[in-house]
């Protein structure tokens, strides 16, 4: 995929000097005995913290509440410390451990959110239905006029210059607002996969409305 | 209209965003430095570029940057 930039933004050295917190953390989590399981205990009330506080955060924007978005928390927690002993060997002291620790949970509280949303998607998607279009970008009703022609534009764009794939997932986010990492875990793909696939048709419409005048061209090509 | 703009917004493409993978790779040392006020998108434009038009990877730094700031004494 050759439209999302692949060449990374300059990053620091390869391998940065451990701060002593963080030498102290991998020197406890390589060891053996007692000093290794007040370790494990010790991230795991810091990553369990975490996830149920990152849980709280997002639960205004989800469909999950109280027993479930505890267990969901516990679960984060518990999969990001197997994840975070796993791959020990491949951090890089380029932060404080404890913040790269962090991100795992992070992680792990999306992944399980984006499972649960199957568990109600609470639109039924087998059939398209166009006319929640208007209403996902807060085109006004009442104005319908002014964006009628704008909108038949786009949805013949999405028919003829998406591929079936690029078309699939458009549908299903734009459309139904299926989120991301949902639509990824039913399609067996990953978000990386997906967004380069959105940012691709997003691309692509843009041109194809700005062909047919009903854009300006991206002269900039940012946002 | 007030649904172009959001149209058009949703549509623009920035040829420094990274991708999800990339930004997820670094996001907790542009997490660090944004909590030490560093000015991070500077370090890293592609990163910056991407947390503002993927949702689920801004989300994922939002997350991360309350966390950050929720577990500093």
């Amino acid at each position: 995929m050759a439209t999302v930039n692949s060449v990374a933004d300059a990053t620091r050295a390869a391998v940065d000097p451990v701060d002593p917190e963080s030498a102290e953390w991998l020197s406890a989590l390589a060891g053996r005995g007692s000093q290794r399981e007040a370790a494990l205990a010790r991230l795991h009330e810091m990553l369990l913290r975490i996830a149920q506080r990152e849980c709280r955060r997002r639960s205004p924007r989800q469909r999950i509440t109280g027993p479930e978005l505890e267990d969901l928390a516990d679960q984060a927690a518990a999969d990001a410390l197997v994840a975070i002993i796993r791959k020990l060997g491949q951090f890089r002291g380029e932060s404080r451990f404890t913040t790269w620790a962090c991100k795992f949970v992070i992680l792990e509280v999306s992944d399980k959110i984006g499972r649960h949303f199957w568990q109600n998607p609470g639109v039924p998607l087998d059939a398209e239905d166009w006319d929640r279009l208007p209403d996902r970008f807060g085109f006004e009703p009442a104005r319908e006029a002014e964006w009628r022609d704008l909108l038949a534009a786009l949805r013949r764009a999405v028919d003829t210059e998406l591929t079936a794939r690029q078309r699939e997932v458009f549908v299903a986010i734009v459309v139904y607002a299926v989120p991301l990492d949902a639509l990824a875990i039913e399609l067996g793909s990953n978000r990386n996969a997906i967004y380069k696939m959105m940012f691709d048709a997003r691309r692509k419409l843009r041109a194809a409305l700005a062909a047919n005048g009903y854009m300006s061209h991206d002269t900039t090509g940012r946002s | 209209m007030n649904g172009y703009s959001a149209l058009d917004r949703f549509l623009r493409t920035d040829p420094r965003d990274v991708g999800c993978a990339q930004a997820i790779e670094m996001l907790h040392v542009y997490a660090e430095l944004v909590a030490a006020g560093e000015p991070a998108e500077q370090h890293y434009p592609g990163i910056a570029a991407h947390l503002q038009a993927c949702g689920p990877c801004g989300e994922d730094f939002a997350g991360l940057l309350a966390a950050l700031r929720d577990e500093t004494p």
